[in-house]
């Protein structure tokens, strides 16, 4: 990715409440100008409260905040180029479509004409011109937040902040505003900052992915980096689904590492870092091949005994058992019309993965 | 019912008597309920349209119907006395209604939104003078401007005593109106280039109004008809509407009174009237003047 400019630099930033609680840990990151960044973790992991502290509403205990290389510190919300999706969406019930979005232009002193004229342009970027006279009551849920989005667009921002914006639709509709989201922030340039707990919104919007734990940032990069290449046994473990190993390094040759792993034997696997002691062996469930014969043993191999078969219609989800006891969940896509499954419970199976495909957690 | 549906077909009988029985809606084919509604009206307006019907009887005594007139209209009109008492029952009405209403609000909207130390306890506090005897909060008063301040008595003290037993409601509506608000439609304001200024009056203001607007209403009407702690605390130049009309009965009950009272009535229902009109106005249409 080539270097663009900074437009959010965090800085140290943490965040306690009352004293004891710590919502953010010494978050340190830059977003840069045109991204849609994504802050990604499970409830109670102080991705919000990072979120309120870039529009204003909460105040950093520790470290600085500098949006588009401004320092934020003593700069109230109403003085930020920033601007927020609110998870409730926030819409002024008392107002018309028309006077919600106009209303960050109608405080600020811009001339009726020029309001009239870019109200109409947000609510054209948000296809709502047919609802401007209509009042938030009589609106949908998605059509409410449309209007949230006009409001915040309208103001023109450096970022645009949203807070967990899909939650509270349902699951079609979801997905068709995932991909609007997207051709929006393209279409008008504007660095987005998400805060989801939900990973594939993460995974198939933002270009870069924070992901956060217990205040902490744990992991920043782009989906597919974020997928593949997890540095600990946490975001492997919250992004998507992960076979599990545990194992300790008995060796090292050039770019490789022996480890002897539970239920794996010892095994040789491609590492660049340095690692010792105890290690986790992982590796996805769409990466392990079933078979009924022997592999090569080129593969790292386990063999085990199906428990459960999960049929999802395009993939169904293998758990099997070695006779250790360790479970392995293995998916497998049904690339063939049948409804008789390729395997049943109870078969006794070859488990098998190229050591490529293996991960070796430090963390 | 399914049940019984898919089992066996039912008895003509069965689905006779099922076919009778009311939806619960159907409150009409229920006698009893019929009555205790019935009975209930009866109960709360006979007084009422007894009082305004003998308003128009043409008799001294007032004890039987003996014919219509407006006379006593007339007589209840020109009588300067009762003049004198409807003016100072609506200034006092109206600064007590202004003052508490802004009390009120402002209580309402910080007993919603913060927390203090011993809140616990203050809200308790606040919420007395609801539930204390009125008579008590009467004599509460007459020490407390005799013996305390030493205030003479007077249309001071009477509005004074009618803030403090009326802000208490108007809190209670406030707060119970802002118990629904959700706080980010402030934090948007903010967040989309308000001042706090703006905030209040564009966005949370015009939440807070039917509430306001109810609790104002409660505070008039319990100013204007308050007999009992105005009583205590006039002075003899500020007798109010209730007070003379109390005065009026004790030397004989004539139609005056009733025609005085029927007045009182008009003015109330009047002003609950456009109070109630504002409030579904302003729920439905815009109030928020950018």
């Amino acid at each position: 990715m080539d270097k663009r400019k900074s437009i959010i630099s965090i800085q140290h930033v943490s965040k306690r409440f009352g004293g004891s609680v710590t919502a953010v840990d010494d978050a340190h990151l830059e977003i840069e100008e045109g991204e849609f960044f994504a802050l990604l973790g499970p409830s109670g992991c102080g991705k919000t409260t990072l979120l309120r502290m870039l529009a204003g509403f909460e105040l950093p205990s520790e470290g600085q905040i500098m949006i588009d290389g401004q320092p934020m510190e003593g700069v109230e919300p109403d003085k930020r180029p920033v601007n927020m999706v609110f998870q409730s969406y926030a819409v002024f019930p008392h107002m018309s479509v028309e006077r919600n979005v106009g209303y960050g232009l109608r405080v600020t002193g811009v001339g009726a004409d020029e309001t009239k004229r870019r109200v109409a342009e947000a609510l054209a970027l948000v296809k709502m011109e047919k609802f401007a006279d209509r009042m938030p009551n009589q609106l949908s849920g998605g059509q409410r937040q449309r209007v949230a989005l006009a409001r915040a667009l309208v103001k023109r921002p450096k970022v645009l902040l949203l807070d967990e914006p899909l939650s509270a639709l349902d699951a079609k509709l979801r997905e068709a505003m995932q991909l609007e989201l997207v051709r929006l922030q393209q279409s008008v340039g504007i660095t987005f900052v998400i805060v989801t707990h939900d990973q594939d919104e993460a995974l198939s919007m933002a270009n870069r992915i924070a992901v956060m734990e217990a205040g902490k940032v744990r992991q920043i990069a782009p989906p597919a980096e974020l997928y593949e290449f997890p540095n600990s046994r946490f975001v492997a473990d919250f992004i998507g689904k992960m076979n599990l190993f545990e194992g300790r390094v008995s060796g090292a040759s050039g770019n490789q590492i022996v480890v002897d792993a539970k239920g794996l034997g010892r095994i040789a696997v491609p590492f660049s870092g340095s690692a010792q002691g105890d290690v986790g062996i992982a590796v996805r469930p769409e990466k392990i091949r079933l078979d009924r014969s022997e592999p090569g043993n080129d593969r790292i191999r386990l063999r085990g005994r199906v428990t459960e078969v999960a049929y999802y219609g395009d993939e169904s989800a293998v758990f099997l058992e070695d006779s250790g006891g360790i479970s392995v969940n293995v998916n497998v896509p049904n690339e063939a019309r049948s409804t008789t499954p390729a395997f049943a419970i109870g078969d006794e199976l070859w488990l098998s993965w190229n050591p490529a495909d293996t991960l070796v957690l430090t963390a | 019912m399914t049940a019984v549906a898919t089992t066996a077909p039912p008895r003509p009988a069965a689905a006779a008597r099922r076919k009778l029985r009311p939806a619960p809606l159907e409150y009409g084919r229920r006698t009893w309920l019929r009555a205790v509604m019935v009975v209930s009206f009866i109960f709360l307006y006979a007084p009422i349209v007894t009082l305004i019907a003998f308003s128009f009887n043409n008799s001294k005594r007032n004890v039987t119907w003996e014919g219509f007139t407006l006379d006593y209209y007339v007589k209840a009109l020109n009588n300067t006395a009762l003049h004198d008492t409807l003016i100072n029952s609506m200034i006092v009405a109206f600064w007590s209604t202004l003052a508490s209403t802004i009390i009120g609000s402002l209580l309402g909207v910080a007993l919603q939104r913060f927390r203090f130390p011993l809140k616990g306890p203050y809200e308790g506090l606040i919420h007395l003078p609801i539930v204390i005897p009125e008579v008590c909060m009467a004599a509460a008063m007459l020490v407390f401007f005799a013996k305390f301040v030493g205030i003479p008595f007077g249309l001071f003290t009477i509005t004074a005593s009618h803030i403090a037993f009326s802000f208490p409601f108007v809190a209670v509506v406030v707060r119970s109106r802002m118990a629904g608000f959700d706080e980010s439609l402030e934090e948007a304001s903010r967040d989309l280039g308000a001042n706090p200024w703006q905030t209040f009056f564009n966005v949370t203001l015009p939440y807070m109004m039917p509430g306001v607007v109810a609790g104002a209403l409660l505070a008039f009407t319990l100013s204007l008809d308050d007999f009992l702690i105005t009583f205590f605390v006039s002075g003899p130049s500020s007798t109010t509407f209730p007070v003379k009309i109390y005065s009026m009965v004790r030397q004989s009950v004539t139609p005056e009174v009733n025609a005085a009272s029927t007045m009182l009535i008009l003015v109330t229902l009047t002003v609950t009237a456009i109070g109630m009109w504002f409030q579904s106005r302003s729920g439905k249409k815009s109030v928020g003047h950018g």
